[in-house]
């Protein structure tokens, strides 16, 4: 890598620490203004729901035909429940959860918040004495944490009833033993892996979002790298994370 | 018509007139000199224009006078403080008494009408809700846009928008007005009920007015006083009448919009024969 790559990676590195602890400062009024977060929880929440959901079915689905397929080799069908609980918890659910966010909620945050900066929306809040960090940008990345591990919960429940339908439903593995060696085998710690990896990746896709919409070039062009930078910086941080949190809890 | 360096020493009575006060400003863009040596003093209820053409500064110079970015060298007065020494809550404070006028409007797009120009009054104050509303309606009315309080932003034609942006411009009583090119791309109807408000505003709510615009036109039949910006500082200041009497080339070519004089109408570049029947460069 020549220096100016790595000068420059530095320096963003660097914008988005400074960036992250202005935001901390500014969450807490945030906090104090339940009708922009509620709205901003929607905006990033909700309207992700469908493609969290049918993502969640069709990932339970596979899950569910892969493993019955490797499971049978060693006569273990019954292990199903376990794997695919176990696999959706502590990692699926998170991280495609946290990818599916990048590509729909934060692109949707980047591009926003970009375009509102150069029709000089952001300025004229200036102006007005209002600062954007916290009447923009602090909602609208608080509303990507706090929805990334309700999304995450839902795909993992969508998930276990998509490995459930192909599982019991096609290959005829018993119910009763589906769900009893998934309630035997999960404990609360395999839920709250999956629950601390999702609100990392919320913290990392959210920041990256906002800062890359609030410091995009005020063009066509400067909106769209931004976008782009978004998806790419947040899928492979989360995947980055993963590994570090993964050996963490191993 | 006056000279720019006269501007200072200036009297204990005249700092008290003296609203904005820009002295021997130095502001420089990637390398590209913007000001070098500008002086400027706007006075408290006069409508102030800003001319000169595209590119010298008119805009740079109210992001000076509106804190939004700061001088290489030299200082911008504002209410009598010293923009360099202020806080954020100090110059946010200053902010509060001032009202911008954006070339697009720049309403907030996720809100109709009525809330954008509420926008501030919700932010800055806790006035009970009939309040905000007659204040805000109060407000349109005087634009002339009360029916359209409903509109989103996307709604709007380009002169109803101004005229949305004026209202939440106005809806904190501010002293100083600054308006960003206000009559560019506006059709002669929206053209003369925008001329129309910025006198009103200043004549019957005391509002001090900096205009800055190149429609040498329309600016002469509403301010007061006009500065003309060329080459980094003023070039000459004065009424319409004075600058349209000046004998500098600089204040005729600007004045009578001719294509010869110290502005040149090209963008420096090579010779054109020489770029035209030479080798191929590109």
């Amino acid at each position: 890598m020549s220096n100016g790559y790595l000068l420059e990676g530095l320096r963003r590195l660097g914008s988005v620490a400074i960036f992250f602890l202005q935001l901390l400062v500014q969450c807490l009024p945030s906090l104090g203004r339940p009708r922009l977060l509620v709205k901003q929880i929607y905006n990033a929440g909700a309207r992700s729901l469908i493609i969290i959901m049918l993502s969640g079915l069709f990932v339970g689905m596979v899950l569910g035909l892969q493993g019955y397929d490797l499971l049978r080799r060693f006569g273990s069908e019954e292990a199903l429940g376990t794997a695919a609980a176990l696999g959706l918890l502590r990692e699926l659910a998170p991280v495609i959860t946290a990818l599916l966010f990048a590509g729909r909620a934060g692109t949707a945050l980047t591009s926003e918040i970009g375009l509102m900066r150069a029709t000089d929306q952001l300025t004229a809040m200036e102006i007005m004495a209002v600062d954007p960090l916290r009447y923009v940008a602090a909602p609208r990345f608080l509303g990507g944490v706090i929805a990334m591990p309700l999304l995450t919960a839902i795909f993992s429940v969508i998930g276990l009833y998509g490995a459930q339908l192909i599982g019991v439903q096609l290959m005829g593995v018993d119910r009763g033993v589906f769900w009893s060696q998934t309630q035997d085998s999960v404990a609360l710690h395999d839920v709250n892996e999956g629950m601390v990896k999702s609100l990392v990746f919320g913290v990392a896709c959210s920041l990256i979002a906002v800062h890359e919409g609030y410091h995009a070039e005020p063009t066509a062009e400067g909106v769209g790298l931004a976008t782009t930078r978004t998806v790419v910086a947040s899928s492979v941080l989360t995947l980055l994370l993963d590994y570090v949190l993964t050996a963490e809890f191993l | 018509m006056t000279s720019p360096a006269a501007a200072h020493p200036v009297t204990a009575a005249a700092a008290a007139e003296t609203v904005v006060d820009v002295r021997d400003v130095h502001y420089a863009v990637g390398g590209r000199e913007v000001f070098s040596g500008l002086d400027l003093r706007v006075r408290r209820g006069r409508i102030t224009g800003i001319m000169g053409p595209s590119g010298t500064g008119k805009t740079t110079l109210l992001k000076l006078i509106t804190a939004q970015v700061s001088p290489d060298r030299g200082s911008v007065v504002v209410f009598g403080h010293d923009l360099a020494t202020e806080s954020r809550g100090g110059i946010y404070a200053l902010r509060r008494r001032m009202g911008m006028l954006f070339q697009n409007g720049a309403l907030l797009t996720d809100m109709d009408v009525f809330e954008n120009v509420a926008f501030p009054v919700r932010e800055h104050t806790d006035l009970p809700e009939p309040l905000i509303e007659k204040l805000v309606l109060t407000k349109l009315q005087a634009v002339g846009l009360r029916g359209a309080a409903d509109l989103m932003p996307e709604e709007l034609s380009g002169g109803m928008a101004r005229r949305v942006a004026l209202a939440r411009a106005i809806v904190m009583d501010p002293e100083v007005l600054l308006y960003d090119e206000p009559f560019v791309g506006l059709d002669p109807i929206s053209l003369g009920v925008i001329l129309r408000l910025i006198k009103q505003m200043n004549a019957a709510l005391g509002i001090t007015s900096i205009v800055v615009s190149h429609d040498v036109k329309e600016l002469a039949t509403i301010a007061d006083e006009s500065f003309l910006l060329s080459g980094g500082r003023i070039a000459a200041s004065g009424t319409p009448e004075e600058l349209r009497a000046s004998s500098s080339p600089a204040v005729r070519q600007f004045m009578t919009g001719s294509a010869d004089g110290p502005v040149q109408f090209h963008y420096p570049a090579p010779d054109y024969a020489t770029q035209l029947f030479g080798p191929v460069q590109r």
